[in-house]
């Protein structure tokens, strides 16, 4: 399977725009969302079957027996994750605790022990593709951890799939990582702002540091046509394939609205970012992966 | 409207004010940024330490950096017997014992302390890590803190505790924090100490999804809150729908404005470009601090 990540550094530049595109345009029989923080993939990719739910358990949260406890207050001094509560009773805060289990080392008392707990659900959709999405229950950590179960269940239940688009989460930090792992090309989606420039080149310095190819379009990028200049620019000198700009284009955010693919209207956008696909795929299939799936075509 | 300087009494003073949106690109940071510019004094925090751009648009001077580190264990080659207990009892899988020596790694350990406790040989100790840094800065009316994590580390969690809890000693000031995108863990680290919350959303359907997603969360900490629309266009607006169903506090409305997009997208702050601009956000500044005074009385932090 050749997979492609797309992701942005900055939210809101369009990233799940161009992956519900992509999805479209290649007729991609797996697909995913790793936006696991805030996935929104769904609400543009109608699914005619029922999902299959699972829960997601990250690690165990420490819970205090209080009719064991003695008070011995070891368990608040190591504690690195200031998870522990000492009000009235010890109490555990879940949304601090990481599951390390140091209190339950400590504690002389035997009073606290590691639950398993639920921090998100996996939802696949299995019709004529494959969708694997999750979301992460409020406030939780390991989001990283999700994230590496959202592509395995799209591995393990598309694994003849040739193709596959995943959409990423804005950022640099675990979820992002994870997400890379295993991805042949991560396209990123730029914002021509002073802002979009400095996320940039941090995604690239970060997607450079685990070795993957990369690509990059401008969305929106005549809302400012100096700083697009400038983003053309440095993909030249970083020795980024530039693929492409799309425009700002109204019946772009009308499409999403109505819960459709901007490929749907015969747009300025949608005719742009036709383009940048078509250059995309160019590039994931002189790679290496890529020239064995080329004869058949991509999808 | 009238340009009026807000109050600074007491109450006011001590206020801290989180700017969140589960959605990026929503406008986060050009909310804190020009409520932070409109105030007569103010600090503002970038807690979007994976992606901070703050900086860019205060160009602060005065820069004090400070090192984040991190404590991960570092094993005596000497005393290390290969006993694994420590590798056993690590459930972040940071630790392997392979061709006969302890290997840490680095970027998965959450330092919790663990792995020193149950060594029976005393053979690890902690060492510091660094994962980010913190800039300390002025821009006129505004006192900046920036947190910067380092590429390829996958936490900036200990960078928002450090910034926040510094802060402390600067108690009595109103403080935005402009928070990251999401609602996972660091979006919860940074809104821990908030006394109110400004949600801001983009008229999209991604960006009502997104709203109800931390709108989820500041319920769940018990936060009093309010929402900012912005990029507001004539039409449908999701975002204004879902407030009005689930009876949320509108504090105020940003149109969509070629204008302020521009001098956004060029890392202005448009607070300090022009009077239209200055008086709309002092503007919006007030009803946010009737909004958080009120909020506060009403629904006090727990």
């Amino acid at each position: 399977m050749v997979q492609l990540l797309i992701l942005s550094g900055k939210g809101g530049t369009g990233k799940t725009t161009v992956a519900g595109a992509f999805i479209e345009l290649s007729a991609a029989k797996a697909y995913g969302d790793c936006d696991v923080d805030a996935p929104n993939l769904h609400l543009i990719m109608p699914q005619q079957t029922d999902a299959v739910k699972s829960d997601f358990y990250g690690l165990p949260k420490a819970g205090i027996d209080t009719g064991l406890c003695v008070r011995c207050d070891f368990c608040r001094q190591s504690c690195r994750f200031d998870a522990i509560d000492n009000d009235n009773d010890y109490t555990v805060n879940p949304f601090a605790c990481e599951g390390c289990g140091v209190c339950e080392y400590v504690c002389p008392a035997g009073a606290i022990t590691m639950n398993p707990a639920v921090s998100g659900e996996l939802i696949l959709y299995t019709n004529n593709s494959v969708f694997s999405t999750a979301h992460l229950k409020m406030g939780s950590g390991n989001s990283g951890k999700l994230v590496s179960e959202v592509k395995k269940q799209m591995l393990s239940a598309a694994a003849n799939a040739e193709f596959a688009v995943v959409d990423g989460s804005p950022g640099i930090g675990c979820p992002v990582i994870a997400s890379i792992s295993g991805a042949d090309m991560v396209l990123i989606v730029a914002e021509p702002s002073v802002s979009g420039i400095s996320d940039v080149k941090r995604i690239v310095e970060t997607s450079k540091s685990f070795g993957v190819q990369l690509a990059l379009c401008i969305n929106k990028y005549d809302i400012n046509m100096t700083n697009t200049q400038s983003i053309e620019a440095y993909c030249i000198k970083a020795g980024i394939d530039f693929v492409g700009k799309i425009p700002f284009d109204p019946q772009a955010v009308e499409a999403v609205n109505s819960g459709k693919n901007i490929t749907d209207f015969d747009c300025l956008a949608g005719r742009a970012v036709r383009e940048v696909y078509s250059r995309t795929v160019q590039l994931l299939m002189a790679g290496e992966k890529g020239v064995k799936y080329a004869h058949k075509g991509i999808g | 409207m009238k340009f009026m300087p807000v109050s600074t009494t007491t109450e006011v003073n001590s206020m801290k004010i989180a700017v969140l949106s589960g959605k990026g690109g929503t406008g986060k940071t050009l909310v804190s940024v020009n409520l932070a510019s409109a105030a007569k004094a103010s600090i503002y925090i970038d807690c979007d330490v994976e992606e901070p751009n703050g900086h860019l648009f205060f160009k602060p001077s005065n820069i004090k950096e400070e090192i984040v580190a991190v404590k991960i264990p570092f094993a005596d080659k000497a005393l290390c017997t290969g006993c694994r207990k420590c590798v056993d009892f690590c459930r972040f899988n940071a630790l392997a014992y392979a061709g006969g020596q302890l290997k840490v790694f680095e970027n998965i350990c959450h330092s919790c302390g663990g792995c020193v406790l149950v060594c029976p040989e005393n053979a690890l100790t902690e060492k510091e890590r660094t994962v980010g840094i913190i800039q300390k800065g002025e821009s006129g009316n505004v006192s900046l803190y920036s947190g910067f994590l380092n590429p390829g580390e996958p936490s900036g969690v200990p960078i928002i505790k450090k910034m926040i809890h510094d802060n402390n000693l600067k108690r009595a000031s109103l403080t935005f924090i402009d928070c990251p995108p999401g609602s996972a863990c660091i979006v919860m680290e940074s809104i821990k100490d908030a006394d109110y919350c400004v949600l801001v959303a983009e008229p999209t359907i991604f960006g009502a999804h997104n709203l109800n997603m931390v709108y989820e969360l500041v319920k769940l900490f018990g936060k009093p809150f309010g929402v900012i629309l912005n990029k507001c266009l004539d039409g449908e607006n999701p975002s204004q729908k879902f407030c009005e169903e689930q009876d949320i506090e509108i504090i105020g409305r940003i149109y969509y404005d070629n204008e302020l997009g521009t001098l956004n997208s060029n890392a202005k702050i448009a607070v300090r470009e022009s009077e239209k601009y200055k008086t709309m956000f002092a503007s919006l500044l007030q009803s946010v601090m009737r909004e958080a005074r009120h909020g506060t009385t009403v629904n006090p932090k727990r």
